[in-house]
């Protein structure tokens, strides 16, 4: 850090960095305009529905914007092309489960049992072991045999947790286990134990009593496990802002900016003399253990994971897509392509579609075959709206087409990315902070 | 890139990893020895029945070159488009919807609904016992449904090429790459639409439909008939690429794009005729996975993509015959490596087998010619 920068920018310098260049504004008026379709498409349903509506699609947009900075690390800055999220993440989500676990617990396998920020600490370095593992021979290949390569490491581990052979054997061995194929509960929430005792559901605490009384069923009205989950919504905004400030200084410190040279190309990076594979397997830690905690703040906070459902490989491109729509490179992209992803590809579609097939008048056929055979406009309708969710992903497939035949930088891409250590447009304005 | 050595003769002392792993290969074929043999030292060794490592191997040659008649396309593409193609799997399963769907239509138009035989009973309520189709009492169905499969599946496929791909035929693969992720997900979802969610038997029974072999081995019709079937269209592509215009010229520009072009050949066409050929195959590979699974569900081409990548990279991108050669290697290790492991890790154990070619030999381990 001391050849390069000037002064290192405190972490609240660059959060109203953001604001001004009014990056922060732009998340929020996404936010915004995401909250008033969903509201107007609830509306009718009551303040309750309304409220938990605006959590989930926050809680998803949130946890994508996280994974997608994690991500963008990897592929943004330093153009690794890393297709293995999910397992990374399955890491991540495990060790920290197992090291959390009770060592003899009621249902599912025992763990370690200590304290809840050892097990996240434990879950982040094992991502970032699993990711050294993977890293130091599979560094040295071609792009497209590096994303083929860490996408078999992913499934890899995603058969691995899902084996009861491997359960059983870590029960042998050392008396901890993943729960194979039925998965593994996840230690309580300690946001619930905020508001409540003990996490017991009818004993509150006093901030507990305070919202409940003022927010929840005592006074406005909304299911108090809403209001326990939106304090969770919170915490992981916060993590959002403290991977930004993370990834953006890193970005500018000169390590970032050999990250940068060694996307744009390679040898003239290696023949300037940086280390190139070093930085590579040191960013690909990094940005594994951030994986790592991502998994852990999304999948650790559901109550139970499994790994067949949960940790497919398409868990990774609905990352990836989230990346591409906000623009590689640039954080306040991944964290704006997080959220449009979350809210208007995810989920948008299926609220959209129930929304739709209510208004329409006809019989929903059994299958496909019959809708044809009616040959009804309606029934055809109600078909396709009652079988939204194919139709999601054909849309998710026809968005990443489009992107990357128009708009390959993303929304954000078209950025002038400054490269130099200070703010070289700052300078030309009379600048307030050169030396 | 840059920092890769270029090859020269390997010697133990440069290429350590190389070593290792032939060091592990011989231990497991002497151990394999020692099990047949029946002698056990400690972990060395064991029980091991002739009968079920000639099965093993018996259905790891019948899935290995369904994987290989997949690869070929993938690994034409590879190489004549510069992309690894993701959508590749999904071709896979809409040469085995569709040519299902004919093969059920002509084993039983008539006595059947149409609806229920053409979404490959997605509609209606019929039964694979009351549609029948099997190669002993069915044989013009399945060969018909075969035809349809690779037909409709390389029209398919040209279709894709023309609205998705030809437009950026000139950007780099990791940008093809990630447009074949996009189209993969609109056709397998567009699977799903059609034809539903829900996995499904598709063949009906016979008696008598398996033969006994020497050493043990039963085999049965449809696995003869995937055999047969697979190897026939290995044998027409290898007259396709070695003795006509076409196949010279596809040949060429994998070789050497530039120099094709220079040559005169008509780009375009080499590339609709890769398409054709490619996609057909990996329909008619899909329509012989489902005769030989007897199941069928809209994500299983997807979900044999990343071994279709592994005989890919095995055979080295670009060779048909390094694909059909690593299709049978990791078919092999497939099936065999259970006599090892268990069962759970045999999908495991074929990626891990792709990883250490990848990491030791990316030119894949039959030389990485990267002509025909």
């Amino acid at each position: 850090m001391s050849e390069g920068s000037t002064d290192p920018d405190s972490a609240l310098r660059v959060l109203l960095d953001a604001a001004r260049r009014s990056d922060l504004g732009l998340v929020l008026l996404t936010l915004g305009l995401v909250y008033i379709v969903a509201t107007l498409l609830t509306f009718s349903d009551g303040l309750d529905s309304v409220v938990g509506l605006l959590r989930t699609l926050t809680f998803l947009g949130l946890v994508y914007a996280l994974s997608a900075l994690a991500l963008n690390l990897h592929w943004g800055y330093t153009g690794l092309f890393n297709i293995g999220v999910a397992g990374f993440m399955a890491v991540g989500v495990y060790t920290m489960g197992i090291v959390v676990r009770s060592p003899d617990p009621a249902i599912g396998p025992p763990g370690f049992g200590l304290p809840l920020p050892v097990g996240i600490v434990a879950g982040m370095a094992m991502a970032a072991l699993v990711g050294l593992l993977a890293a130091l021979p599979a560094l040295r290949l071609r792009a497209d045999y590096f994303a083929i390569v860490t996408l078999g490491i992913s499934e890899i581990i995603r058969l691995t947790l899902q084996s009861s052979t491997f359960d059983t054997f870590l029960r042998e061995t050392l008396s901890i286990g993943t729960g194979g194929g039925r998965g593994m509960g996840m230690p309580s929430n300690p946001v619930r134990e905020l508001f409540l005792v003990g996490g017991a559901a009818n004993n509150p605490t006093a901030l507990g009593e305070l919202v409940f009384g003022t927010l929840g069923e005592g006074g406005l009205g909304i299911a108090n496990t809403i209001l326990i989950r939106w304090a969770y919504v919170f915490v992981l905004a916060l993590f959002v802002i403290v991977f930004y400030v993370f990834l953006e200084r890193l970005g500018r410190s000169p390590f970032g900016r050999t990250l940068k040279a060694i996307r744009e190309d390679e040898l003239v990076a290696d023949s300037l003399g940086k280390n190139v594979d070093l930085v590579k397997i040191k960013v690909f830690m990094i940005g594994c253990a951030l994986m790592g905690l991502a998994g852990i703040l999304w999948f650790g906070s559901q109550g139970n994971v499994s790994p067949t459902p949960q940790f497919m490989p398409l868990l990774t491109f609905y990352i990836f897509v989230a990346v591409i729509i906000g623009g590689a490179g640039s954080n306040t992209g991944s964290v704006l392509g997080g959220i449009v992803f979350a809210t208007a590809l995810f989920e948008g579609p299926r609220r959209v579609g129930s929304v739709l097939r209510d208004t329409i008048d006809a019989p929903t056929p059994p299958t496909f075959a019959d809708a044809v055979a009616s040959l009804s406009p309606g029934q055809f309708l109600a078909y396709a709206t009652e079988n939204i969710a194919p139709l999601q992903f054909v849309l998710l497939g026809l968005v990443l087409i489009f992107m990357m035949h128009r708009r390959p930088e993303g929304m954000l891409g078209g950025r002038i990315e400054t490269a130099a250590a200070v703010d070289l447009s700052r300078r030309t304005r009379g600048g307030e902070h050169d030396e | 890139m840059g920092t890769t050595t270029t090859q020269k003769i390997p010697s133990v002392k440069e290429r350590p990893g190389v070593a290792i792993a032939v060091l592990f290969a011989t231990l497991l074929f002497a151990d394999l020895l020692a099990k047949l043999a029946g002698i056990s030292l400690g972990p060395f060794g064991g029980a091991l029945s002739m009968a079920r490592l000639s099965s093993n191997l018996w259905n790891g040659l019948v899935v290995g070159l369904v994987i290989g008649l997949a690869g070929i396309g993938l690994s034409m593409t590879y190489s004549i488009l510069n992309f690894a193609n993701f959508s590749h799997g999904d071709l896979v399963s809409v040469g085995g919807f569709t040519g299902w769907g004919v093969a059920f239509v002509v084993a039983a138009a008539g006595q059947e609904p149409l609806g229920a035989l053409l979404t490959v009973r997605g509609a209606g309520d019929v039964s694979p016992g009351d549609i029948g189709a099997h190669i002993l009492s069915t044989p013009v169905a399945i060969g018909v449904g075969l035809i349809a499969a690779f037909v409709i599946t390389a029209l398919l496929a040209l279709a894709l090429d023309r609205a998705f791909y030809k437009p950026m035929r000139d950007r780099s693969g990791i940008s093809l790459l990630i447009a074949s992720i996009g189209v993969a997900l609109v056709v397998r979802y567009l699977i799903q639409f059609v034809y539903g969610a829900q996995s499904r038997g598709v063949t009906g029974t016979v008696d008598e439909s398996a033969f006994a072999f020497p050493f043990g081995l039963t085999v049965n019709a449809h696995q003869l008939t995937i055999v047969v079937a697979a190897l026939t269209l290995m044998a027409a592509m290898h007259y396709v690429l070695q003795e006509t215009k076409l196949g010279t010229a596809m040949r060429a520009m994998s070789d050497n794009k530039d120099l094709a072009l220079i040559t005169g050949i008509p780009a375009e066409r080499v590339v609709a005729a890769t398409w054709i050929l490619g996609g057909g195959l990996a329909g008619a590979s899909g329509y012989l996975y489902v005769l030989l699974r007897e199941t069928i569900g809209f994500d299983f081409g997807w979900l044999l993509l990343l071994l279709i990548f592994a005989a890919v990279i095995l055979g080295g991108i670009g060779s048909i015959y390094g694909a059909i050669a690593g299709g049978v290697v990791i078919g092999i290790v497939f099936t065999t490596s259970t006599i090892w492991i268990p069962s759970d890790f045999n999908e495991a154990a074929a990626f891990a087998v792709m990883i250490t070619v990848l990491l030791l030999r990316p030119e894949g381990i039959f030389g990485g010619v990267s002509t025909a």
